[in-house]
């Protein structure tokens, strides 16, 4: 039978009734963007997953898949952005192989518009969808309760508010890909900066008639410094109160022992990073 | 289980949802049907879109105006669109705008508790002419000299009353309309932006477009 199974509604009322609090969802509090050019569409996104106030990921991939010339960027409940993308993906490629043409970016947004309606905002899915075919360069956004737009440009998630700011001010007519590059990754950067759900890279997805470029940490703004400090104690701190020594040969006799490569290297545990 | 419920002062659905808290109207004139709609789409207090195309195509001259849930009416929409695409080609002749609104009726009318879809829907055909139709949230059916829908037709119930003609030319519809859509965006706070127009005549469909920083005064047809 299709249709969204609710017969755990009532287990879950009662258990939320008796304290039982729900489990989180990782949500990608995101701020993704797209953006036309001339010759193609440029998507983008931060790389920053959140799971209430922490963060669960901080390096996730937000630029799903649907074609080799149709990509998506998703926001909203990662689960639902990951399996939505994955389902249109399988749907739309046995279309293209049923038909024999390269598949369309309208009919990418139908499809998903319409599972999305027919699940009535509970799969939690915000998308924009970027894609260049036979029709021209194409820019949508679809909406957890399967609303659409079309746009020049656009965002979503968190810090849409943030990235538009940025679209608002600098955006122009027939910008070239470069240009549109960096436009998409500065209102990227204004979500990971003043959005505290975003946070961390930036994702960029290129694509023109010719391919498709997906470039995975375009900009990586957030990279751990090194430590200035740590609590290793200095040797001898503790007294020696009293030394007895296991030769090797000894000990070998009841487990294996491997001779370390590198001196330098203490037998200890790894190093630990401690906070300074 | 609803996601909207009718208030004292429009629709108020789930934050989330994203609302089409707006003004929109179609009128009969001389020659057909004038439909006029401003662009603005919220989620809350948040403009989703500023340049919203409100004004949909079901038919070659059978448009409507949708107002309430976005993604609800997209979908009333395009069901109609996909009913209306099949009737011309199986009857080889296209629908009249009664089939139309007999249509949307009847999709609103069986799906009233899980929709918020106010809709007008205005086309010419060779039979009837323009004719104008209206769809509350309830699902019933009227046929109007014109009709005016959304949150921000409650200040120009007095304006349309007052300024409305019959047969009037397509130059004086069109005023009108734009004069009543003026109002509603400056009284409504959800209404707003640029403000989009659809005449429908035995020559076709053919759009206008007035943008706020022209003072709505252009650059009319496209």
């Amino acid at each position: 039978m299709a249709g969204f199974d609710f017969s755990n509604h009532n287990r879950n009322a009662a258990l939320h009734a008796q304290g039982v609090p729900l489990p989180k969802a990782t949500s990608t509090g995101t701020t993704i963007v797209g953006c036309l050019f001339d010759g193609g569409v440029v998507i983008a996104a931060d790389t920053r997953a959140t799971s209430g106030p922490i963060v669960a990921d901080k390096n996730c991939e937000k630029l799903h898949y649907i074609a080799p010339q149709i990509w998506c960027a998703g926001a909203g409940t990662a689960a639902d952005t990951e399996f939505t993308t994955a389902i249109i993906s399988s749907n739309l490629e046995l279309h293209a192989l049923s038909t024999g043409r390269k598949p369309r970016v309208v009919t990418c947004m139908t499809l998903l518009k319409q599972h999305l309606f027919r699940y009535q905002g509970h799969i939690g899915a915000y998308l924009v969808i970027a894609g260049v075919d036979p029709t021209g360069s194409h820019l949508f956004t679809v909406h957890a309760h399967g609303s659409t737009d079309k746009l020049p440009y656009v965002t979503m998630g968190s810090g849409s508010l943030a990235a538009m700011s940025v679209f608002e001010t600098q955006w122009k007519r027939n910008l070239s890909r470069d240009d549109a590059v960096k436009l998409c990754a500065d209102a990227i950067q204004a979500g990971i900066w003043n959005d505290l759900g975003s946070g961390s890279n930036v994702d960029v997805a290129v694509i023109t008639e010719e391919k498709t470029t997906l470039m995975r940490n375009h900009l990586t703004p957030n990279e751990r410094g090194r430590k200035e400090r740590n609590y290793r104690f200095d040797r001898g701190t503790t007294a020696v109160l009293n030394e007895k020594i296991i030769k090797r040969e000894e000990i070998s006799k009841y487990v294996t022992v491997h001779e370390l490569q590198d001196d330098s290297v203490t037998a200890t545990a790894e190093t630990m990073d401690v906070d300074s | 289980m609803a996601t909207g419920v009718l208030g004292e002062d429009g629709i108020h659905v789930d934050m989330n949802h994203l609302k089409k808290g707006e003004v929109n109207m179609a009128i009969n004139f001389k020659d057909g049907v004038i439909l006029g709609a401003d662009s603005r789409t919220t989620t809350g207090a948040y403009i989703a879109n500023r340049v919203t195309d409100k004004l949909t195509q079901v038919h070659d001259t059978i448009w409507c105006c949708r107002s309430g849930s976005a993604a609800d009416t997209q979908a009333v929409a395009d069901i109609v669109h996909y009913h209306l695409g099949m009737y011309g080609i199986t009857n080889d002749e296209a629908p009249t705008t009664q089939t139309a609104a007999a249509i949307f009726q009847e999709l609103c009318y069986a799906n009233k508790d899980s929709l918020s879809a106010g809709m007008i829907i205005a086309g010419y055909d060779h039979r009837h002419g323009g004719q104008v139709y209206s769809i509350p949230l309830g699902g019933s059916l009227h046929k109007q000299a014109y009709a005016i829908g959304g949150s921000g037709s409650t200040y120009i119930y007095g304006y349309c009353d007052a300024n409305w003609q019959e047969n009037m030319t397509e130059a004086e519809g069109v005023k009108f309309v734009k004069g009543a859509l003026q109002e509603a965006i400056k009284w409504d706070g959800s209404s707003g932006g640029v403000i989009r127009m659809v005449v429908l005549t035995a020559r076709g469909a053919q759009r206008h477009l007035y943008l706020p920083d022209q003072r709505y005064e252009g650059p009319g047809t496209q």
